[in-house]
């Protein structure tokens, strides 16, 4: 052992030279103001990306409609009991204001639409992301932290393509069938509660349903649980693949998520009731 | 034949911290070659850079003219069709039977008949020494069981890169050897380019034409095997004696002054003088000669003269009997 020992090399220098390239002082000093803005600039690099994914051949038929069945078989049945006594909340008190108001006769109408624009797509949020949008959270993030995301890359397989797109469509749909599916409960709880439980007349109740509601109100329905299966299924995989360290992290990232949803669709719900109210006039008016 | 790899000045941090800087070589087509390095020292981002799934800050990995680390993601995605990955764990899918596992990159590369892919799929079974446990999940096999499915998913595409992390780790001595053998045997047949991460010395010392080591952030060395098996510079001797006495401490690296007083107590007598190389295996009886053996013969020959003394004479050595003709 003649040669000498080594001693502890040079530190690198803390920061790159400015000599090199325009984007590393942006990565050099990461401000933390600017964090929740980069997240999100991920999440919309994300939405994005799988926006562009969906029309990349092959698309992924088999994943698609275990996904589509598993994200119906973990809601239809809770949505349908939620929107049972929702409906009838919403008939009742929307009962009992127009009796105080001497506006009986227009309850079928006022309940149905607070059901068909309001309740049904919020339940529909409140679904998707709790029951499909956790469980699609927790299985990415699990198989992230098992280095599964990484194999599949290293295959020359994006999991953006593989896994995230039919989740994502399966979201969609699902949510769009779901929303259809608690407006009617949520419709025919809502007129039994009214017609059996307050004594309203069948007759009024119907009538006044059509002289309100009008199809667009449908459409908007259904548009907005598209709008809302897209961003949960979005915000699911943008936790899930982004878990911090460990299964620790995954657990975070599932309760990060389900919060993100539903602050970012009650957001999304009213920005899109404001345009709707805006652009599309009343009936009869 | 397998694809060269050019490293070329990469440099990773995680954050302000320092992997490894300005690490450059070249893993010569059809060849194994081995990194070794104490744990820690960041082998397991080194071949997550090579096939870009990180994203060193500067440098380029070269494959058959894509870039790793700055080509669209587009040629990156088509590039990694070459490679096969044989990961740490094994990385297998944990919701499908091995079989479903090992035959996932075929079904989604290849348009091949469900009972092609069964034969290809039950052939790396084989080869693995796995047949029988095919419809088991991952979570039902053992640690050493799941790395090698690990090795048949990676080998399904005939691929011309194999890259293995820690193949050894959580297998016993003998399978080690049966995987040092299999290794060898493998590159023999399909003449891929292999990049073995490990710090196992029976797999550094038998299984590699070349060796690299990296330590504090640098790469030490890359060369031939007999380069770093004869070399006396202290980490690498260290490393491969497996000693306390040297620059590599708990903490990867020990400060100047414990240095400095491990020298003046020097309690143990260091062995001295050159160490033997043990020579390198050889493919199975059977097998078709190693391609890459026969190429790298004669890229060690001409580099002869840049190699250190040590070095000539282990090469010297281990050529001699092959060029009396023992073996076909």
């Amino acid at each position: 052992m003649t040669a000498p020992m080594p001693v502890r090399p040079p530190e690198p220098p803390e920061k790159p030279p400015p000599a090199t390239s325009g984007k590393a002082p942006g990565q050099a000093r990461p401000s933390r103001l600017l964090a929740p803005l980069r997240e999100t600039g991920k999440l919309f690099a994300l939405a994005v990306a799988v926006a562009r994914a969906i029309f990349r051949r092959p698309f992924q038929v088999r994943e698609f409609i275990e996904q589509f069945w598993f994200v119906a078989s973990v809601t239809i049945l809770p949505a349908a009991l939620v929107s049972i006594p929702f409906g009838a909340v919403i008939a009742l008190q929307v009962g009992s204001l127009t009796q105080q108001l001497g506006a009986q006769s227009f309850t079928g109408g006022a309940s149905v639409l607070a059901v068909i624009q309001q309740a049904s797509p919020l339940i529909v949020a409140l679904l998707i992301s709790g029951a499909a949008g956790s469980a699609i959270c927790a299985d990415l993030g699990s198989r992230k932290i098992r280095e599964e995301l990484d194999a599949m890359e290293v295959m020359g397989v994006s999991p953006i393509q593989r896994l995230v797109v039919p989740r994502v469509l399966a979201t969609m749909l699902v949510a769009v069938l779901l929303n259809g599916l608690i407006s009617v409960v949520g419709t025919l709880g809502g007129y039994f509660f009214n017609v059996i439980m307050q004594d309203g007349t069948p007759g009024a109740y119907l009538a006044s349903f059509s002289a309100l509601a009008q199809l667009p109100d449908l459409y908007i329905s259904e548009f907005k649980a598209l709008i809302f299966g897209f961003i949960a299924g979005i915000v699911a995989a943008h936790r899930g693949l982004n878990p911090r360290g460990g299964p620790k992290g995954v657990g975070d990232a599932v309760n990060q998520s389900v919060v993100i949803t539903f602050m970012l669709l009650f957001f999304v719900n009213m920005v899109l009731t404001a345009i709707y109210l805006q652009i599309v006039p009343a009936k009869g008016s | 034949m397998g694809i060269e790899v050019v490293v070329e000045g990469l440099t990773k941090s995680f954050g302000k911290q320092n992997i490894w800087q300005d690490v450059s070589l070249t893993l010569p087509a059809g060849e194994v070659s081995v990194m070794l390095g104490p744990s820690g020292t960041g082998k397991t981002v080194f071949l997550k850079s090579i096939i870009g799934l990180l994203k060193p800050e500067q440098g380029r990995v070269l494959i058959n003219g894509v870039d790793m680390v700055n080509s669209p993601e587009r040629d990156i995605m088509e590039t990694r069709k070459l490679f096969g990955l044989m990961f740490q764990d094994g990385a297998l899918f944990g919701s499908m039977s091995l079989f479903d596992n090992i035959a996932f990159p075929l079904r989604e590369h290849t348009r091949k008949k469900e009972s092609e892919i069964r034969r290809i799929v039950m052939e790396r079974i084989d080869v693995v020494g796995l047949l029988g446990a095919e419809g088991k999940l991952p979570g039902e096999i053992s640690g050493g069981m799941r790395k090698r499915a690990g090795l048949a998913r990676a080998l399904v595409l005939d691929p011309q890169i194999i890259l293995c992390d820690e193949p050894d780790s959580g297998l016993d001595p003998v399978r080690t050897a049966y995987l040092s053998q299999l290794l060898i045997d493998l590159n023999a047949q399909i003449d891929a380019t292999m990049l073995i991460v490990t710090h196992n010395l029976d797999i550094a010392a038998t299984v590699p034409d070349n060796m690299g080591m990296l330590f504090c952030r640098n790469l030490v060395t890359f060369g031939p095997r007999e380069v770093l098996l004869t070399s006396d510079t202290p980490v690498v001797s260290q490393f491969l004696a497996g000693r306390r006495e040297g620059p590599i401490g708990m903490s990867e690296e020990k400060d100047a002054a414990t240095l400095a007083a491990e020298q003046l107590a020097d309690t143990v007598p260091l062995p001295t003088g050159p160490r033997t190389v043990v020579p390198q295996l050889e493919p199975s009886p059977g097998m078709p000669v190693r391609q890459g053996a026969l190429r790298r013969r004669e890229r060690v020959m001409s580099m002869m003269g840049q190699l250190p003394e040590a070095a000539r004479t282990a090469i010297l050595d281990s050529y001699a009997p092959a060029a009396g003709g023992a073996r076909a």
